[in-house]
């Protein structure tokens, strides 16, 4: 039996529907919108463990107007070949593509082996890594991405801790290490460069990596409001540098404003980045993040 | 009791959940200043908002949070929240 593989619905309504339970303001709910919103019907998406599996999949319920799996936390990139693999031994490529998503804890940290593996295959995958910079869904845990000098429950402040003593992670570089054809950085600030990132690397054969910043309030401890203002602040400062990597060469990259945005004005609205503004010696440490920041811009030419 | 493998939900069926009973504020579009850029429904993160024409948008308010992304991105500061009373 055959059995068709996605059935356009509602063509005016959003392939992520709502009722999902994700907080207000989500900046993860949104990146998922927008990603849909460019696939179109004919994907299968899977999903690792983390809110936006948690938040769309209230059972019985699901947000998904397309054809999703869930199994585990670690494994949406080894899901997902084996799907792409599946549609190929019944010569049904064509008819879907497929999209392998996951939370930075998800892609980064334990699902990083089964990640490689599909890049080291050559599976035809996108895959996307909605980058809220902790373990959310768990209770904002530090994770790879977490930004250095963050305040998450596993990298407390205080006393004796300025919060992550650990630099973030260069995700977008380990997946182009691989020698794949499109990695690509992205905000949920530029929807449009969402858009056309999406579109293009699902009409480039083999795998894909796309990483999108993508706020969340609660973890953040930012005015849900702010969603967008905060993501925008990350990309104009240079902490959040946007850009595509084609066959291993920085090919398009989103410049920073001119003059320079301080790193304060996207920390100051942030409380997991207050303790920074309580005391002289927090000048110093901002500092640090001022030199990320500057490196960023350097290494990617974002001036 | 009966162990089942996997479990399969029909799709779009989280329409059930009617979130709008979790606002606080409420977005209010007034359809004066309007200049249809369209960012309230690109940004907003439950897809509730809709276009009726070129320079009117509107909201769901059964499923609208109330997080006020729309009126803090609105192009032209045509919606403005309120103190929801319920
Ligand atoms: C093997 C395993 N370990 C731990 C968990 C618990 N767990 C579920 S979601 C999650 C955090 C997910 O973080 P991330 O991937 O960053 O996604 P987010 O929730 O932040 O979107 C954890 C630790 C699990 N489900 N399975
Ligand atoms: S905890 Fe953060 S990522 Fe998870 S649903 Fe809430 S806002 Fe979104
Ligand atoms: S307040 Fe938030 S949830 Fe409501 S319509 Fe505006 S953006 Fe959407
Ligand atoms: S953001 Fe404002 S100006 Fe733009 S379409 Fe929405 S209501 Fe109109
Ligand atoms: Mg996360």
């Amino acid at each position: 039996m055959t059995t068709t593989l996605t059935a356009p619905k509602e063509q005016s309504c959003t392939l992520l529907a709502p009722g999902h339970t994700a907080c207000t303001g989500c900046g993860e709910a949104l990146a998922a919108k927008l990603v849909l919103g460019a696939a179109g019907t004919n994907i299968i998406v899977t999903d690792a463990t983390g809110c936006l599996e948690v938040f769309t999949t209230k059972f019985p319920q699901s947000s998904w107007e397309v054809p999703f799996i869930h199994s585990l936390f670690e494994n949406s990139a080894a899901v997902a070949s084996g799907v792409e693999v599946a549609l190929k031994a019944l010569g049904r490529q064509n008819e879907a593509k497929v999209i392998a998503q996951g939370g930075d804890g998800g892609t980064a940290d334990i699902g990083l082996q089964a990640l490689s593996g599909m890049l080291e295959r050559g599976h035809d995958i996108l895959y996307v890594c909605y980058d809220n910079e902790a373990y959310m869904n768990t209770g904002v845990q530090r994770s790879g991405l977490t930004p250095f000098d963050c305040m998450t429950t596993t990298s407390p402040c205080g006393e004796f801790s300025w919060g992550n003593k650990h630099n973030k992670k260069d995700m977008p570089s380990i997946a182009a290490a691989h020698g794949i054809p499109y990695v690509a950085t992205a905000s949920v600030a530029f929807p449009k460069d969402i858009e056309n990132k999406v579109k293009k690397a699902l009409s480039i054969t083999g795998p894909k990596y796309m990483q999108i910043h993508s706020p969340c309030p609660l973890g953040w401890r930012s005015k849900p409001q702010l969603t967008i203002q905060v993501a925008r602040l990350a990309v104009q400062t240079g902490l959040y540098p946007i850009f595509e990597i084609e066959n291993g060469k920085v090919t398009k990259v989103r410049k920073v404003t001119t003059p320079k945005t301080p790193v304060e004005e996207y920390l100051k609205i942030q409380g997991r980045f207050a303790h920074l503004f309580k005391s002289p010696k927090g000048k110093e440490e901002i500092q640090k993040i001022q030199e990320i920041a500057d490196r960023n811009i350097e290494k990617y030419g974002l001036a | 009791m009966r162990l089942d493998l996997g479990a399969i939900a029909k799709a779009g069926t989280s329409k059930a959940n009617q979130t709008g009973s979790w606002r606080n504020y409420k977005p209010i579009f007034h359809q004066v200043k309007c200049i249809g850029c369209g960012l309230c429904k690109i940004y907003c993160p439950e897809g509730c908002v809709t276009m009726i024409e070129k320079k009117k948008y509107t909201v769901d308010y059964t499923y609208c949070k109330g997080c006020g992304i729309c009126a803090e991105e609105c192009s032209s500061s045509d919606i403005e929240m309120i103190v929801e009373e319920k």
